[in-house]
């Protein structure tokens, strides 16, 4: 488990995927911990089935730039797998890539113009840059909580596994952006989340 | 209180905070969510003008009665408000008149890039520029302030760095600021611009800014950090973020205030370190102002003039012209990376643009696009527009290549939004000088590209109040367009039809291919996903020509071809009917056929299927 003075994630997904709701949520809890935090992400045309990117960073005293360096990401959180290994290099050495089990295929693909990559230069990538590769069936788990579009929480509890904050931080952060009649369906997505990152932190 | 507030959801708070009445906007990333925000606070009246100028006549005329106003755009809305911007510089006005501008460094969704610090120096208007949200709240509430003292507009220039990011930020109370009259001000010296007025303005907007200046050398906004006295760096906006990430040590003066500059804070500045270094992103305008001063500095020698900076480029820049960086650039393995198909934006699945796209592709026409969802059309397999500069520009573009005599018939192509915005000027010159350019009009009833936001033809307001709908068709023959029509933008061969149809007089003429966005919230209700009878696909191919992220090729091969067969993805396809209607072979079956099928297989699980013709 990590326990540093500061934090910087990088989320990464697809337009739609609700990365802004998580990197929304992340920084919450970041601010709830007692962090100064900042988030930065950019809307507009990429929103139209195009690559999406937000940084979250945290520290102990001041966070300056809203922006993440390459190489220095503690976690990147890649809502979909080939974008993970698109922005691998934002991930630092010794830090965590946890990687959503799910492909989202582009146009480039489906119109048979480019190859989707295979699976398995996910671990070998992160491997070369002495990272962690965590994967998680986040719409599988989602289904398993109740519905499909609760994969974003998901993947949060898998973060969540990462840090040493308390688990009620993260949920009273959550409960003040889920809207109540969806609260029990997320819980349960964020506890099976946080078990499926245990399991693989402690194998 | 102390909340995580967007850059643009701080300026909304700011406004409210200072008392704020009106607030008018045109749409434009990423300036957009201020409208949006500002308008859910009670006691400010906010509009979606119909461009960024009327926005800011619209603030200017409520500023000119006495009421705080609020106009936002993003650069290039400004070069739009460009003649009032410079017009309210000579004019002042009876209560405060803040101005944004949300500059897009790195083009994440503009055709330019352009440093509207520019057109503060140019039309002579202060400008703040902050560089989180905390300082965009309250830059928002001085430049209510200082507009009032300096009787001048404000600009407050933002990047999309600090309009999209969300920092922490202390929340206050609104100040209700009594508008100053009861009457609108009779006072033509001051606000009717004719020669003889506007000569005795302009003395006191130079004499303003010489006072503005002498306000700046002192103002908190504008301030030295002391560290290391070697290598001093003067900086502003989201820069000064990354000049203090990456070269913590070094002295800093932050400047709140980018125009006019402090001269003498600069100097005292450049006094007290060894090597003096601006550091801005885009133009080197801060740079210039220090050299004017004949001080000797560093600066786009160091960092670049096109993009964003990020703390990775500062860091290898930096370090390369030995400024004392933090750490060394982090040094990234190399990796073997396959090579990854990019992941470009595209025209959704169920895009009502996409069939009059598909026509035009077949045609091989010459297009003049314009600025919307719809210059996706552009990508391949459509790849049917061959023009794109600016909102409205395309039906110029078009009727000039016409009236200059080529020997193509030229088609525009326009957003029901963008025609409003700066369309209709534009297709009236093509009806007064009668080029044959066929205009269409892709009217998805909304302002798709930046989020939905209502438009004059939409019958409701940014306050949710319902209004009058401008219909387009009327509006345009009573230009003197002789040639126009209505056609549902789903109907493959109706808009065919149309296109010959209008094509056959060697006139004006408009095609208005209407049908709502797919994405609208009831529209979203309406999907039916289709889906591909793998018998009958011959794989031809056609329908992979259309441009659909929901029609996947199959890993099934055609026995005929031996080309994929085709595959629809039912969690993209929102049932639009276009591939259904391209397809030669009728092995997508519509709405209608996918419902009927569905009840059918429903009754042979309960009861015998009933006789169906």
């Amino acid at each position: 488990m990590l326990d540093n003075s500061s934090y910087s994630f990088v989320l990464v997904g697809v337009g739609g995927q609700g990365t802004l709701l998580a990197s929304n949520i992340l920084t919450e809890v970041g601010l709830a911990a007692g962090f100064d935090a900042k988030k930065s992400e950019v809307h507009g045309m990429a929103q139209r089935g195009g690559s999406v990117l937000s940084h979250v960073r945290w520290d102990r005293e001041r966070v300056h730039s809203p922006l993440v360096g390459v190489g220095e990401a503690d976690v990147l959180l890649s809502f979909e797998k080939m974008e993970a290994i698109r922005f691998a290099e934002l991930v630092r050495k010794g830090g965590t890539a946890v990687v959503n089990d799910m492909a989202v295929v582009p146009i480039t693909v489906s119109s048979g113009k480019g190859i989707y990559p295979g699976d398995e230069h996910l671990p070998r990538l992160f491997g070369e840059l002495g990272a962690k590769l965590l994967m998680v069936p986040g719409e599988k788990l989602a289904l398993e909580s109740g519905t499909i579009k609760a994969a974003n929480v998901v993947l949060l509890g898998a973060v969540s596994r990462l840090l040493p904050l308390e688990e009620a931080l993260w949920w009273q952060c959550l409960s003040q952006r889920i809207p109540a009649k969806f609260l029990d369906i997320n819980q349960k997505a964020f506890a099976l989340g946080r078990a499926a990152a245990a399991e693989t932190v402690a194998g | 209180m102390r909340r995580i507030l967007s850059g643009n959801e701080a300026i909304a708070r700011g406004a409210w905070e200072a008392g704020v009445h009106l607030g008018a906007a045109y749409p434009g990333t990423p300036s957009t969510e201020i409208l949006e925000e500002l308008s859910r606070f009670p006691k400010v009246y906010c509009e979606w003008s119909t461009n960024e100028k009327v926005a800011l006549d619209v603030a200017a005329g409520a500023a000119y009665a006495g009421y705080r106003a609020l106009a936002t755009m993003k650069h290039v809305g400004l070069n739009v408000a460009a003649d009032s911007f410079f017009y309210a510089s000579f004019t002042g006005a009876e209560a405060g008149l803040v101005v944004v501008s949300a500059d897009d460094p790195a083009m994440h969704s503009s055709q330019n890039e352009q440093d509207n610090r520019r057109f503060a120096q140019f039309a002579r208007v202060p400008c703040l520029d902050p560089s989180d949200s905390q300082e965009c709240k309250d830059f928002t509430i001085l430049g209510f302030e200082l507009s009032e003292r300096f009787d001048s507009p404000i600009l407050l220039r933002t990047t999309t760095r600090i309009n999209h990011s969300a920092t922490p930020v202390e929340l206050g109370e609104r100040a209700e600021v009594a508008p100053k009259h009861v009457k609108f001000p009779r006072n033509p010296e001051k606000y009717v611009m004719v020669p003889g007025h506007a000569r005795k303005r302009h003395p006191i907007v130079e004499q303003r800014t010489l006072d503005v200046a002498a306000w700046a050398e002192t103002a908190s906004i504008n301030r030295i950090e002391w560290r290391d006295r070697k290598v001093g760096i003067i900086t502003a906006g989201v820069a000064y973020q990354y000049a203090r990430e990456v070269f913590p040590t070094a002295s800093v003066l932050k400047l709140g205030m980018v125009f006019p500059t402090p001269a003498q804070l600069i100097r005292t500045f450049a006094d007290g370190v060894e090597r003096l270094v601006v550091m801005e992103e885009l133009d080197p305008v801060l740079e210039e102002q220090v050299r004017l001063l004949g001080l000797a500095c560093e600066g786009k020698s160091i960092f670049p003039i096109c993009g964003e900076l990020d703390p990775t480029l500062v860091r290898r820049v930096g370090a390369a012209a030995g400024l004392p960086v933090d750490h060394a650039p982090v040094e990234i393995p190399a990796i073997d990376k396959p090579e990854l198909p990019a992941r470009p934006p595209v025209l959704c699945a169920g895009c009502p643009h996409r069939a009059v796209f598909q026509l035009l592709s077949k045609k091989r026409v010459p297009v003049a696009g314009d600025i919307g969802c719809y210059s996706l059309g552009l990508l391949p397999p459509l790849a049917a527009i061959h023009t794109t500069g600016c909102m409205g520009a395309g039906i110029g573009v078009a009727h000039g290549a016409a009236r200059a005599g080529i020997g193509e018939r030229m088609v525009a192509v326009i957003g029901d939004s963008t025609f409003y915005h700066s369309g209709m000027a534009a297709l009236a010159n093509v009806a007064y000088n009668r080029s044959n350019v066929l205009t269409i009009i892709l009217d998805n009833r909304t302002t798709a590209m930046t989020g939905h936001q209502p438009n004059p033809g939409t019958g409701v307001t940014l306050e949710q109040q319902p209004s009058d709908v401008i219909d387009i068709e009327p509006l345009v023959r009573s230009l003197g367009i002789k040639h126009a029509m209505t056609v549902d933008g789903y109907d493959v061969e109706g808009i065919e039809k149309a296109y010959i149809e209008l094509m056959s007089h060697n006139e004006p003429a408009v095609l208005i291919a209407r049908r709502p966005c797919v994405l609208l919230p009831e529209i979203r209700k309406q999907w039916v996903p289709l889906y591909v009878i793998a018998d009958k696909c011959t794989g031809c191919g056609i329908c992979f020509r259309i441009g659909c992220p929901a029609i996947l090729k199959s890993t099934e091969m055609a026995s005929g071809t031996q080309k994929p067969k085709a595959l629809i993805d039912p969690s993209l396809c929102t049932g639009c009917e276009v591939c259904s209607q391209v397809c030669p072979f009728d092995a997508i079956p519509n709405r209608d056929q996918v419902r009927l099928a569905e009840e059918e297989s429903h009754q042979s699980c309960s009861e015998p299927a009933s006789e169906r013709s």
